[in-house]
């Protein structure tokens, strides 16, 4: 599986996933700067988490606007993955990559702990190595992953699988509409999500529940 | 040209003796911005003229040194030739006037010393000291100062992985807001600020200067009284984005060969960093003033020289690389700008718009700044020892330690800054020491801060020794060997002979452990005159400090993690209840002595358990410190979920002072019991006391023979409950 990340002025979580994917994947993903006018040809593209542009304005919104947004938008419209993590999963809302919005967390406060995740979707590239009602458990770091949309959207996203994770009952950190933690796109190879699966990927750092995603997506897409 | 009054002089918090000194200097009256130039370099922030001949006292070499206290950070050799960065600095005063932007711009400038010797910054943490809970302005400090610390560390992607956080009425006008960072660089890339050769271009690089914080560095140099709100607008603004790009554009100019020395700007902006600069490299710089990117309009030469605004950088560069450096700026979309040239005058000649405005050697901002031989006076120690309560039950007392304000859980806080991001954190906030691993290797450094304050106002000796001492335990009890401290030494005005003897007295006892202990000084701040309306705080000289581990797979942490296994102390238990949380908390007590160090016990028994954990065989450790070893139990039942059932041994103490005494050189290992005997038999012959003191339980809850039970969920409620309920509670204004 070929692969680049995509790097915005303060994405800070570009180089986690850089590591992430080589140990998962065997190769070097791409380093792909904002300005750069042409993608690489991979397979997945992944937009990292962290402050995009500083995030002063709505999270996600500078970075929306940037040169390299318009190439990933065509990989997708392509049919070829792509995987918003954190601010990755804000610029995506912020591309209509992705339906809704993330709003600042309902306490107002940045949170950084590991949550639990339930699987709810395994019909996608990113998920088919888990289970249908798989307990996860990944970090987040996030001061805006309060997740809305209108009820017609919710349902729609409800009724058509599109929502793959969401918090664990009980467990949800920022007071999403129920408890959506990542969501699909209507094609199913677009997939948004707060909490941080490359930061689970070696059993020092707390646990390697995020390791299924990546061989997901090699399985899906090699 | 602004003749100068004696009314200036003073407003530039000089005194008399030192505009006579100046003008002496210069054979001459100064120019308005000379004497802003000096009032800035000759603040006791900047001069340490108060500290600087007590501070040559402390040891700061070691063969792993490489670069002692005088740079902006110290530096040590971490092996395969990698070198670790570090250093802590406090931002006191901004953070009481304006907390978000105080603190927020202390994590700021703390990260600029670090990456600016070529390091990337890989760990953050901090030591807070707020007023009492009940203080009206309290809950508003915390809020503000945590949620600075994660705006800022957060956006730059460097995770926080610990800290401290007290309470004390002493700290009501005058909040503690102490960060270090610790960075990571190759030790063949290692850039210092001593501007070397005549004819280098001077480049300035970074954010445009404004008037924000223009004499910041004379503000935390003065007492506070209550008209210090009014000086809201000297605290500076910070902007974590431009510092990321600087960060990163930094690191980029570093992977040339295009510097000569770099130094960040902070307190004192271009004043300070041209006059190190030239200082350290024995060379003169010459500046233009109209060349420096301005972010307002018709700014004097004078707001630029004493400008504090952040996120800028000054730099000398081999000439003819102007450009090359250019072209990473414009990348990163960060000003650059060609402001002045090194020369062999050893002189700071500033000029703007035609003329010079500013001609004066450089030796007299540095070498001829006024070093004092302040009077002082060491009170004697205290030295009683308070009889405690035998009426206070001892179960009862253990829950309401651990949900008190100065030992309950800090989650509210440590959840609120990015712990994990880099993806090296091996062990998080919340135990002994935080532990990063080296990228890429299976290296980690564990990273502490620690002191107690309220030794140090009992006993300013033992207490700075008992902090060292503190820092070097909770560094060996994760498994890493200590290797050095980084000295932040905040203390009321040092014009007052009592509280330059504490100052004197604590510098002393750090010395003392230092030295004891092979842990050399390669770095520090000073923080003086934390007073208001003539109030001091607790004399607190906080200490952070570093250590290495060779494998990260080994390291120990303070969570049980099986039933049945032994507990094991070591270390000797007196039942020291002097200045303990115990007192404190149950019996209102703030007295009694400190508890005293003994050096050499610290060494063997650190050297002990070190070994016990390297060689794989002990992964569950605790320091046993502020609180007791009850305390500490409760702690690591609750971070494993495993009860523990525990009984006075070794000693004919007394249950109150054995659980709660706060004797030093302590620790509590969990060890399976079939290697319990060997180990404590290893101790006996190794001459270290000891005692098996129990076993962790199936039954989920903190047992003591004799005195009772009570369950982990009911310790948990109290020890998890405090922070947010108090957070909760409804600001009282």
């Amino acid at each position: 599986m070929k692969s680049a990340v995509i790097v915005f002025p303060a994405s800070n979580c570009d180089r986690d996933a850089q590591v992430a994917l080589k140990q998962m994947t065997g190769q070097d993903p791409h380093m792909v700067w904002h300005q750069d006018a042409v993608l690489p040809d991979v397979d997945l593209v992944l937009l990292p988490g962290g402050f995009s542009y500083g995030d002063y304005l709505r999270c996600g919104a500078m970075a929306s606007q940037s040169r390299i947004m318009r190439e990933v938008k065509a990989h997708a419209e392509k049919g070829g993955a792509v995987l918003g993590i954190c601010n990755g999963f804000q610029v995506l809302t912020e591309t209509h990559l992705l339906p809704g919005a993330l709003m600042r967390n309902a306490d107002l406060k940045f949170v950084c702990r590991p949550v639990g995740l339930e699987v709810q979707e395994t019909q996608s590239a990113f998920t088919r190595k888990y289970s249908n009602g798989q307990k996860l458990s990944f970090p987040v770091a996030h001061g805006d992953g309060n997740y809305v949309a209108d009820d017609e959207t919710l349902n729609r996203l409800e009724g058509e699988n599109r929502v793959v994770f969401r918090y664990a009952a009980g467990d949800n950190p920022n007071g999403s509409a129920r408890d959506i933690a990542g969501i699909l796109n209507e094609k199913r190879n677009v997939l948004g999500l707060m909490p941080h699966p490359e930061r689970v990927v070696d059993p020092l750092l707390g646990g390697t529940d995020g390791q299924a995603m990546f061989e997901s997506l090699i399985e899906a897409l090699s | 040209m602004t003749v100068i009054t004696p009314q200036m002089v003073r407003e530039h918090g000089l005194t008399d003796e030192e505009y006579a000194r100046i003008k002496r200097l210069l054979n001459r009256e100064p120019s308005y911005v000379e004497l802003g130039i000096f009032s800035v370099m000759w603040s006791e922030h900047c001069s340490y003229k108060s500290t600087r001949i007590h501070l040559r006292k402390l040891p700061t070499k070691a063969p792993w040194v490489l670069q002692g206290p005088g740079e902006n950070a110290g530096v040590i050799d971490i092996g395969d030739g990698d070198a670790c960065i570090f250093k802590m600095e406090s931002h006191n005063h901004p953070s009481f006037i304006e907390p978000y932007q105080g603190a927020a711009t202390g994590v700021g400038g703390i990260m600029r010393d670090v990456f600016t010797m070529g390091a990337r910054p890989i760990a953050m943490m901090n030591a807070l000291r707020f007023g009492e809970p009940s203080h009206p302005k309290t809950r508003h400090l915390v809020e503000g100062v945590v949620r600075g610390i994660g705006g800022y560390g957060n956006c730059m992607g460097v995770p926080t992985v610990g800290g401290e956080v007290n309470f004390h009425r002493s700290y009501n006008g005058n909040i503690l807001v102490n960060a270090m960072c610790v960075g990571l660089a190759r030790q063949d890339k290692i850039f210092l600020s001593a501007a070397k050769g005549a004819g280098n271009p001077v480049v300035y690089i970074g954010s445009k200067t404004g008037r924000d914080g223009i004499h910041g560095a004379t503000m935390a140099s003065a007492e506070f009284d209550d008209a210090s709100e009014e000086k809201r607008p000297t605290v500076q603004v910070g902007d974590p984005f431009t510092e990321k790009l600087l960060l990163e554009a930094c690191l980029e100019l570093m992977a040339t060969d295009a510097i000569i020395a770099i130094q960040d700007m902070g307190a004192a902006g271009l004043t300070s960093s041209s006059a190190e600069m030239g200082d350290k490299g024995g060379s003169g710089i010459e500046l233009d003033l109209d060349k420096v990117p301005q972010r307002e309009a018709n700014m004097s030469a004078y707001d630029m020289m004493l400008s504090e605004s952040q996120e800028r950088m000054l730099a000398v560069l081999k000439p003819g690389r102007e450009a090359q450096a250019a072209a990473i700026f414009k990348k990163w979309e960060l000003d650059f700008a060609v402001i002045g040239i090194t020369t062999d005058t050893k002189r700071l000649i500033v000029k703007h718009k035609g003329a010079v405005v500013a001609d004066m050697p450089i030796t007299a901002l540095s070498d001829e700044a006024p070093v004092y031989e302040r009077p002082y006076d060491k009170r004697s120690p205290e030295k009683e020892s308070p009889k405690f309560d035998p009426s206070k039950k001892l179960m009862d007392s253990l829950l309401k330690i651990v949900g008190s304000p100065d030992m309950c859980s800090r989650r509210w806080v440590w959840e609120q800054y990015d712990n994990t991001v880099m993806a090296d954190t091996v062990q998080c906030p919340g135990g002994d020491a935080a532990v990063v691993r080296v990228h890429g290797s299976n290296k980690g450094l564990a990273i502490t801060t620690d002191v107690s304050p309220r030794y140090c106002k009992a006993d300013p000796f033992e207490g700075a020794k008992q902090a060292v001492a503190e820092a070097w335990r909770n560094i060996n009890a994760v498994g890493a060997r200590p290797l050095a401290v980084t000295d932040n030494l905040n203390f009321g005005n040092p014009q007052k002979p009592e509280i330059m003897g504490e100052i004197v007295s604590a510098v002393d006892g750090i010395g003392a452990a230092c030295r004891a202990l092979d842990f050399p000084v390669i770095g520090g701040n000073c923080s003086l005159y934390n007073e208001t309306n003539g109030e001091g705080i607790l004399p607190t000289p906080a200490i952070g400090a570093v250590g290495l581990m060779h494998d990260v797979h080994r390291m120990a942490t303070v969570a049980f993690k099986r039933e049945g296994d032994s507990i094991l102390l070591i270390g000797e238990t007196r039942g020291h209840l002097g200045q303990s949380i115990f007192l404190r908390e149950i019996q209102q007590m703030e007295t009694g002595a400190a508890p005293p160090v003994d050096l050499a016990a610290e060494k063997k028994n650190g050297e002990f358990v070190r070994k016990l954990i390297e060689d794989g065989r002990a992964d569950t450790v605790h320091d046993a410190s502020d609180g007791g070893i009850l305390v500490a139990l409760a702690e690591m039942a609750l971070a494993g979920d495993i009860g523990v059932e525990v009984g006075i041994a070794g000693t004919t103490v007394d249950a109150v002072p054995f659980f709660f005494g706060e004797d030093q050189a302590r620790y509590l290992l969990s060890i399976p019991t079939a290697q319990a005997d060997k180990i404590a038999r290893e101790a006996q012959e190794a001459g270290i006391i000891h005692a098996l003191i129990g076993k962790t339980i199936a039954s989920k809850v903190v047992r003591v023979a004799r005195e009772g039970e009570i369950a982990l969920a009911d310790l948990r409620k109290a020890h998890e409950g405090w922070f947010p309920a108090y957070m909760a509670a409804p600001h009282a204004n």
